[in-house]
């Protein structure tokens, strides 16, 4: 009984416990905050890893592609029909993809995904990603709705106000257009006669004022004029060129990644970090990669239909979802039926795919859908894989980083528990008197060691529940303290064009927090082992003697 | 409960009885003899007194009666029983149950108010679930040790607030808090003036008197020593003199 007395009121009086029991207290809070934060970010990545990506994986070994998709199809659904909810044929390529911006080119490295809208959607949400389905924020503040519900089926449609965009973009392409051939116009005649004739004077060659030529283009001259003039040498492009009536959209469409074609920038005036589109919907951009079973490149016009954004830096700085029939035919693995209108009624079904995504019904047959599609589609011309197979090392990365970090933090623990051990055995010489008295009235060496003990217990269990509290609540309000902090020092903490996070994710495990909050407690009271076993020790009457 | 009051009492021994007892410190690597055999016994209900000056063993030898040391050479006896080899948890227990300790510093736990301080004996001797369940009966008992010595009006106060007088009549309450049958008082007056000192002498006479407890009292005053029964002087680790003290 006096024991848990004693131990009580040791808590309540030795406010120098206390402090030590604070070490304990951040040490816990830390963790869990750590802790809850990196799952957040880990899961967060994790559902953004697996919304571009399917379950599971069927990837021809060859970058051509298994030119039966349909008996692959048939195949895979006997294999484990059961287990599939969703199925969705897609070819993967690396490509560049190219644009001007300002009166440059920008050169952009891609992985080309064809797909099929449709069924992608229903393996992977996509169109949660795409940016005309969003609401745009910045700094809290709604920039633009949502130009069309989120729950619309997936298509290559463009949004009315992406239609509008490609028509004042195909205006001032064309004039842009204008500008460069009356210049190549001129240098090409400045340059004629020095390649020609060589020996003669420049000077004697006729060449076209190089200003009325800028004042033509400055002064916006009718379309008709323009046209007049011709590029002497012809544009040799192996690009097809842009349908009859330039309004309309390539027959290729892509959904293109938010990090391909903007940039973050820092505002000079408000010095807030915004983001730049060099291309937006509506527009046309140029993509290069390489034709099935030749090494050719392969070069297509393609229209931006949306933007997505998955949040994923890696995924969005590098995909470009395009149209499966298109990519088929510019890689020509596909053809269509009437040769005089090659765009007309392509089927996917008639080409060859690359990989095939799967969605299951349950994840945790993942493994036997694995076994069962290695096994049956046989040899070595398809892998099988997992979604988290696929992206093992990421997130084996993720997984051994938050490791190291838990191992760190509980070494801080740790010193908080010598910090305990330190102070106990402060208090136990403080309380030596106390301790040969408590001997003296017949307490026994082992119950003067429960006092410590017990002592150690509660303040493991005082520090770690405070600790596992505000742990919690720093969780609970870390946006609110976020914000608090960035209008403190002026600085943004937590930067949402960085992480693409509104709010800084998190997740609490509460098996996590128990086992924190267990290993407090534990070390509190191991570091209170040995003051306690001193305490024991003590001779009674040495114990009084002592001043 | 222990073997030893089982005894039966044949030709009346003495209660408390150190027979031959020898005790040395180290101090470094010198033994320094404190008793130098010693033979002494106090009969039930006597009230003997222990003088001698600074560093003659008369604390050493009180210690070794309370059991809270062990004697190198010789025994301690308890009711015709030899106690000094008991094994260290009967020891405990027999300084709970048999023994009082009152010391010249009163050597009351600061964090615990009087009532607790006087209840401690009995905290130690029961058990949590015992203590709750005798919880009301010994908190009576504990005030009414408080009402005869006179300290009811101070039974929250912590022994901080209270006076040099107070504490030692509380020091005195906690060691008849646990019924003991032999009270081992050190020096109860020498940190109190000769007033207080002479209230807290009172009270002792009046425990030994009315409940015929049995006190020894080390102390090196004359004047306190001369109001036992008997005084047994000590000097250099061996008993000078025994003299009856007429009280």
């Amino acid at each position: 009984m006096y024991k848990f007395l004693l131990a009580c009121r040791y808590l309540r009086t030795r406010f120098i416990a206390l402090a030590s029991i604070i070490s304990v207290t951040l040490g816990v809070a830390t963790m869990i905050v750590v802790n809850s934060v990196m799952s957040g970010f880990s899961s967060q990545m994790r559902e953004r890893i697996h919304a571009t990506l399917g379950d599971v994986m069927v990837e021809a070994t060859s970058m051509d592609g298994t030119t039966d998709p349909v008996e692959l199809l048939e195949s895979v659904e006997r294999l484990a029909g059961n287990y599939i909810e969703a199925v969705t044929p897609t070819v993967e390529i690396y490509g560049m993809m190219s644009f001007r911006w300002m009166g440059q080119d920008i050169y952009r490295l891609v992985t080309l995904v064809g797909i099929v809208p449709d069924t992608k959607n229903k393996v992977s949400p996509l169109a949660q990603y795409l940016l005309s389905r969003q609401r745009i924020v910045e700094d809290n503040v709604v920039i633009r709705e949502p130009l069309r519900d989120i729950n619309d089926p997936l298509d290559w449609s463009m949004t009315e106000e992406a239609r509008q965009a490609r028509i004042d973009w195909v205006k001032s392409q064309q004039l842009e257009d204008l500008e460069r051939r009356y210049r190549n116009a001129e240098a090409s005649f400045a340059a004629l006669p020095v390649n020609t004739a060589a020996g003669q004077s420049s000077a004697n060659a006729p060449h076209p004022d190089g200003q009325g030529v800028q004042l033509v283009g400055a002064n916006g001259s009718s379309q008709e004029e323009t046209l007049e003039f011709e590029d002497p040498f012809g544009s040799s492009s192996a690009i097809e060129q842009a349908p009859l009536n330039p309004e309309d959209p390539q027959p290729a469409k892509i959904f293109v990644g938010a990090g391909l074609v903007s940039f973050p920038y820092k505002d000079r005036e408000t010095n807030k970090t915004r983001t730049m589109y060099m291309a937006s919907p509506g527009q046309d951009v140029v993509l290069t990669t390489i034709k099935a079973g030749q090494p050719q490149p392969a070069a297509f016009r393609a229209t931006i239909v949306d933007v997505f954004k998955s949040g994923m830096s890696e995924y969005d700085s590098n995909l470009v979802f395009c149209n499966l029939e298109e990519l088929q035919y510019v890689r020509g693995m596909l053809s269509g039926p009437d040769p005089t209108n090659p765009h007309k009624d392509l089927n996917w079904k008639d080409g060859a795919i690359t990989t095939l995504q799967i969605k299951l019904k349950n994840f945790d047959d993942a493994p036997e859908v694995v076994r069962r599609l290695s096994q049956g589609l046989g040899g070595y011309k398809y892998q099988v894989r997992t979604w988290e197979q696929k992206q093992g090392p990421l997130l084996e990365a993720v997984a051994v980083e938050s490791a190291i970090l838990n191992v760190l933090l509980f070494l801080i623990i740790t010193v908080a528990g010598f910090g305990i051990l330190a102070i106990f055995y402060m208090i136990v010489v403080e309380k030596t008197r106390d301790i040969g008295i408590l001997k003296a009235l017949g307490a026994s060496s082992q119950g003067i060691m429960t006092i410590f003990l017990s002592y150690g217990l509660s303040l493991g269990i005082v520090g770690s529940g405070a600790g596992v509290a505000l742990g919690l609540l720093f969780v609970h309000y870390i946006n609110e303290i976020e914000d608090f902090i960035s209008t403190v020092t002026g600085h943004k903490v937590f930067d949402e064009s960085i992480y693409y996070f509104h709010k800084i994710p998190t997740a609490v495990h509460p098996m996590m927090v128990f086992w924190v909050a267990l290993g407090a407690i534990v070390i509190a009271v191991l570091a209170s082992v040995l003051p306690a076993r001193r305490a024991a020790a003590m001779h009674p009457v040495r114990a009084l003697r002592y001043e | 409960m222990s073997p030893i009051l089982r005894s039966p009492m044949v030709s009346r021994p003495p209660h408390l009885w150190a027979k031959a007892v020898e005790k040395a410190y180290m101090k470094g690597e010198h033994k320094v003899p404190v008793l130098r055999g010693v033979d002494i016994s106090v009969g039930r209900g006597e009230f003997l007194s222990i003088v001698g000056q600074s560093g003659s063993g008369k604390s050493t030898l009180m210690h070794l009666l309370g059991l809270l040391d062990q004697p190198d050479q010789g025994e301690v006896w308890l009711d015709g029983n030899r106690i000094d080899q008991l094994p260290v948890a009967t020891r405990d227990e027999l300084r709970n149950n048999v023994f009082g300790f009152v010391f010249q510093f009163y050597h009351l736990l600061p964090e615990l108010n009087l009532l607790e301080n006087v209840l401690s004996p009995l905290m130690i001797r029961y058990s949590m679930l015992e203590y709750w369940r005798k919880k009301r009966e010994l908190q009576e008992r504990g005030k009414e040790i408080i009402e005869k010595v006179g300290l009811s009006h101070r039974l929250r106060h912590r022994p901080s607030e209270l006076s040099g007088g107070e504490m030692q009549r509380a020091a005195i309450a906690r060691a008849l808090a646990a019924q003991p049958t032999v009270l081992l008082a050190d020096e109860p007056t020498g940190n109190l003036d000769s007033r207080t000192g002479g209230e807290i002498m009172s009270v002792l006479h009046k425990l030994n008197e009315t409940e015929s407890l049995t006190i020894i009292m080390v102390t090196h005053d004359d004047v306190i020593a001369s109001q036992a029964e008997r005084i047994v002087r000590l000097s250099e680790g061996r008993i000078q003199s025994l003299e009856e003290a007429a009280a």
